[in-house]
């Protein structure tokens, strides 16, 4: 039942883009966490995509959609001087979190483009199962 | 041929290649932000004129017929769809193309699903012959 693929497929789709609103909303929130070293600070998370093929043959294509792994941002924590900062350290630096806000927006945005999307999607299949199965009365 | 021979005509199998054409571009859409996700699709008109009973013609009785849908069994019917602009990550679905002919693609399939019912309709009520 390809059908029934399809919603399934919808449905993986919606949660991987899910994951990836909740690790933004994470990354919002922590966005203001300083440390005393670079690596107690907080450090931005991003969700890894990856396609999953369902009962994949020759002439059958479905590929379903699943969140591979959490990538944790290598780019470098910001130093900023701040001695009044109980977590300074001896010099009087915190570091602060690699977080970019408008890049965080921007995938919250796609994020919830794309949910939508889906959204609709498994709406309209529901529609045509609905059409099918009314088929004949 | 009459509609008691083959009471759902070609309905019934242009229906269940909608119903995986379906699939096929949900997949897409719900792959929309998978780096290195190529996107699929199928040529719906060539492969329903594949699945015509058009079968080789054979010259003895015992000779193995073709049909024109088991040749096509040698090459796949799901084709890789061209972008209209490349991606940087190798994505090459387009949410607006996709949805697009989603949208169509439930159309028709609602189409197709109308025709079967009225045939099906029809044949009953010959049965009745009310």
């Amino acid at each position: 039942m390809s059908m029934l693929t399809a919603l399934k497929i919808s449905s993986s789709a919606m949660t991987a883009q899910m994951v990836r609103m909740n690790t933004t909303a994470s990354n919002l929130a922590n966005m203001d966490v300083v440390g005393t070293t670079a690596d107690e600070a907080y450090k931005a998370k991003k969700p890894i995509f990856q396609t999953v093929m369902e009962n994949y043959t020759k002439n059958n294509f479905e590929a379903s959609v699943q969140v591979n792994g959490i990538h944790v941002s290598d780019r470098a924590n910001t130093k900023r001087y701040d001695p009044q900062n109980p977590a300074a350290s001896e010099d009087g630096y915190v570091f602060m979190s690699n977080v970019n806000s408008i890049e965080e927006m921007v995938d919250m945005t796609n994020a919830s483009r794309s949910y939508q999307t889906n959204v609709e999607v498994m709406n309209a299949t529901k529609k045509m199962m609905m059409s099918t199965l009314q088929l004949g009365k | 041929m009459s509609i008691l021979q083959n009471p759902l005509g070609i309905h019934g199998t242009a229906l269940k290649l909608r119903e995986q054409r379906t699939a096929i571009l949900a997949s897409n859409i719900a792959n929309v932000d998978t780096p290195n996700y190529k996107a699929r699709d199928m040529d719906f008109s060539s492969v329903m004129a594949a699945t015509q009973n058009n079968t080789m013609r054979t010259s003895h009785s015992r000779h193995i017929g073709v049909s024109n849908y088991q040749a096509l069994q040698g090459d796949s019917m799901i084709k890789y769809r061209m972008p209209n602009s490349a991606s940087l990550d190798g994505n090459t679905v387009e949410v607006n193309t996709e949805n697009n002919l989603f949208t169509e693609n439930s159309l028709r399939y609602q189409a197709t699903s109308t025709f079967l019912n009225n045939r099906i309709r029809g044949v009953m009520s010959a049965l009745r012959g009310e």
